[in-house]
């Protein structure tokens, strides 16, 4: 059944839906923005309406991409809308259209579903805030912005909406722009990412140059026709495409700015730095992974990287920044940085299992990623609530008894994001390790191993110290259950954390990225569809749940050792505990921890330095050169010609009569010669 | 010594030249008015000796549009130097200063 036919017979089975999926997806991606253009122009006062407003476009958006997964997601097809121009230049044409595929609806879901949680759950956590509808109108427009990169078919529109993201981002984070350190730290998030957008840029711009064309079927395409087309330059645009991925994915050496990201608002740590825009480099890498599938070749100047491909290099990055962002987690004792540093560490295992050729892996991890930690957030914003904004869990304690909502909930979560068979997080995290193992990569596998030992360390830290024991603080002891509006979103997000790797989501992504290349290891599963999946989901339950060890025992024993270890070095550690005992333990290596070895010190050390002193140049280029020079010579010259030219209009008549005869007889002299 | 072409010609010549030396050197409007009917003549001359070098009227056909029309230029700048001394008592070209910035 060819990609067109099935598209057919998937929109014929559900006549009530009629419309074409592209028209339904430009309906997703245009939601939010109406939404925040219409709180931003109209009800700007208005709290109630301005998050009506928003939960009702979110919302909408959520259960259409429901539809829209339902009805085409599941099938084979490909949607690309009907594009239209938006750039014309020489050769370069730039259309704004949409994808739908199995990846862009599983991505719309999860995107739309967070975001649509977070604005209940800010409902709550944001009331009595001065600028509630500033907030609903950030929290669209970064919606519409994460769509767009979602739904994007080629390069520019993509970089364009990456743009937005940040744009949004930096709005957010700054939300509490009052605060010195909000704002600096959206700062700081933002140039960050430019930093990586720039190689974007530059990456998007070689592959033009050398394919044609930014549109990914197009590429796609033509890459996969002559895997050769981009030269000796593949490997680098891959990697240049990466840096954008590292900047938003905050992978080392750009993953300086997501903890201090922190300083937002928390829905805004659950929605942008855990869930959507974190995993927009994830996203990107899985889009364009046909770039990185082409023969691996170096230009001369880099030809003694030789057989190492840049998948090599993004894998080797991703698991480092997982090691290093583990690491820095267990010495944390803020409980939101404990969480941005185990979403760094689970960003590096992503983008570690899309260097080891997995983006499937990548993908699953992703989606259930994102529902546990957008749980873990949402819950630690319960609890800072609850402590009146008390965020240091040395301080907290005992909340087990008094918050019991969000204790059950933040404990599905840990235990999902350490991978606690059979929740979701075992799944997704057992699927990169097989990824890893199977495409060849042994220093990798026993790498994520021992991060998931860590991870489960810090997360059984965190949640010992934080809920159980004795209530060490005043706020602590007062603290109490957060309100509906916060513990429904915590509840909701607990379902899809415990449960959505029950669904046979591994099999569906590996659909997408592998029905066409038949050369690939990974079994190929047999189509699935609505049916398949629920049959799958009451009849092979079971099988579903036993699966990794069935199929690949390995991993999936390794794993949960690993969890076993950490979870038993955590317990004896912190049972109890009443302080850190680790920094006694491990003496300077707890403080490299604690002090996150020192990064940003030696950015502070190293590039601030730099940065100003090319500022200064530039400043000085400015202020002489342009300015002074150009500017000001300009300025200075026509007026020195002004000012002489002014002498001659003197308003004597005779003056003027002398140089009249003078310039006739000036004439009638040359005119005789 | 016969009196030929050039002879009218000098005469025509210094005759503009003492013409164009008063309206550059003169203060008072009335006097370079003078001195523009003195250049205005010595055209005049010119024009009635090539007429009568070249044996052809058109010259002095010329000559009399150019008396007729200077008579009304004189009729019209005479009455303007008269308006402008009865308003500013002056006819002096320093003191007609007004446009000047």
């Amino acid at each position: 059944m060819d990609a067109h036919a099935a598209h057919h017979a998937v929109t014929a089975a559900a006549p009530a839906f009629s419309s074409r999926p592209e028209d339904i997806a430009w309906f997703i991606l245009l939601l939010p923005l109406i939404a925040a253009a219409g709180i931003t122009l109209l009800v700007r006062r208005s709290n109630f309406l301005a998050a009506t407003f928003s939960l009702a476009a979110t919302t909408t958006a959520f259960i259409l991409s429901f539809v829209l997964f339902l009805t085409f997601g599941l099938g084979d097809a490909t949607a690309a809308a009907t594009p239209f121009a938006w750039l014309h230049a020489g050769d370069l044409a730039v259309n704004l259209g949409v994808t739908v595929d199995k990846l862009s609806t599983l991505m719309l879901l999860v995107v739309t579903g967070v975001s649509a949680l977070v604005q209940v759950y800010s409902l709550g956590y944001m009331h009595g805030d001065r600028s509630f509808p500033r907030f609903f109108v950030g929290l669209s427009l970064f919606t519409f912005s994460m769509l767009g990169i979602v739904l994007a078919d080629n390069l520019v529109m993509m970089f364009l909406f990456w743009e937005l993201v940040g744009v949004s981002s930096w709005l957010l984070i700054g939300f509490w722009y009052e605060k010195e350190s909000a704002a600096d730290a959206a700062k700081k998030a933002f140039l960050t990412n430019r930093l990586g957008d720039f190689g974007f840029l530059l990456g998007i711009i070689l592959i033009w140059a050398a394919a044609g064309t930014v549109n990914f079927a197009e590429l796609s395409q033509k890459l996969g026709a002559h895997p050769d087309l981009l030269g000796n330059l593949s490997s680098v645009a891959g990697l240049l495409v990466f840096m954008g991925a590292m900047g938003k994915s905050a992978q080392f050496p750009l993953h300086v700015w997501l903890p201090d990201a922190m300083e937002g608002p928390t829905p805004v740590s659950a929605l942008i730095h855990a869930a959507t825009m974190v995993a927009a480099g994830v996203y990107m890498l899985c889009r364009v992974f046909f770039l990185y599938q082409v023969d691996p070749a170096w230009p001369v100047a880099l030809s003694f990287l030789g057989s190492i491909s840049a998948l090599d290099i993004i894998a080797a990055l991703g698991g480092f920044t997982a090691l290093l962002a583990a690491l820095m987690a267990i010495q944390q004792n803020d409980i939101k940085r404990i969480l941005a540093y185990s979403t760094l560490s689970q960003l590096g295992y992503m983008v570690m299992a899309v260097g080891c050729g997995g983006p499937d892996a990548a993908m699953y991890h992703l989606t259930t990623h994102a529902g546990f930690k957008a749980l873990l957030f949402l819950g630690a914003g319960s609890v800072i609530h609850a402590c009146h904004h008390e965020q240091d869990i040395w301080k907290m304690g005992g909340l087990r008894s008094v918050m019991p909502k969000t204790f059950l909930t933040f404990a599905l979560g840990t235990a999902a994001l350490i991978g606690l068979p059979p929740l979701s997080g075992f799944y997704s995290k057992d699927s990169v390790l097989l990824a890893a193992l199977e495409n060849g990569h042994p220093v990798l596998f026993g790498l994520g191993v021992l991060i998931a030992a860590m991870t489960t360390f810090y997360m059984v830290r965190l949640v010992l110290v934080a809920f159980l024991g004795t209530n060490r603080s005043e706020a602590a002891g007062h603290a109490h259950e957060s309100p509906g509006s916060m513990t429904w979103p915590l509840i909701l997000l607990a379902v899809p954390s415990v449960a959505l790797a029950w669904l046979p989501l591994g099999d569906y992504l590996r659909h997408h990225f592998f029905s066409d290349h038949a050369h690939h290891a990974a079994a190929v599963s047999d189509e699935i569809s609505v049916g398949a999946s629920l049959s799958a989901l009451f009849g092979g339950l079971n099988q579903i749940l036993f699966e990794p060890f069935n199929h690949a025992p390995l991993p999936a024993v390794m794993g949960t050792g690993a969890l076993l270890i950490g979870a038993w070095v955590a317990v004896t550690l912190y049972w109890k505990a009443e302080r850190d005992p680790l920094p006694k333990l491990l003496g300077a290596l707890a403080r490299g921890m604690k002090n996150r070895f020192y990064f940003d010190e030696l950015y502070e050390a190293v590039f601030i330095p730099l940065h100003d002193l090319v500022a200064r140049f530039a400043d000085g280029f400015d202020r002489w050169v342009v300015s002074g020079l150009v500017v000001r010579g300009v300025h200075g010259s026509t007026e020195l010609l002004g000012r002489t030219l002014r002498i001659l209009q003197s308003g004597n008549l005779q003056t003027y009569t002398f140089l009249f005869v003078a310039g006739v007889a000036l004439v009638v002299l040359l005119a005789l010669k | 010594m016969q009196v030929g072409l050039h002879h009218y010609l000098v005469v025509s010549a210094l005759l503009f030249s003492l013409g164009l030396l008063g309206v550059l050197a003169r203060r008072n409007l009335l006097v370079i008015y003078m001195g523009l009917e003195l250049m205005l003549n010595a055209a005049n001359l010119a024009l009635v000796a090539f007429s009568r070098y070249n044996a052809n009227l058109n010259g002095q056909v010329m000559v009399f549009f150019i008396i007729t029309v200077a008579a009304a230029e004189v009729a019209v700048g005479l009455s303007l130097i008269v308006a402008l001394y009865r308003k500013r008592q002056s006819a002096h070209v320093e003191d007609l200063t007004s446009l000047k910035l």
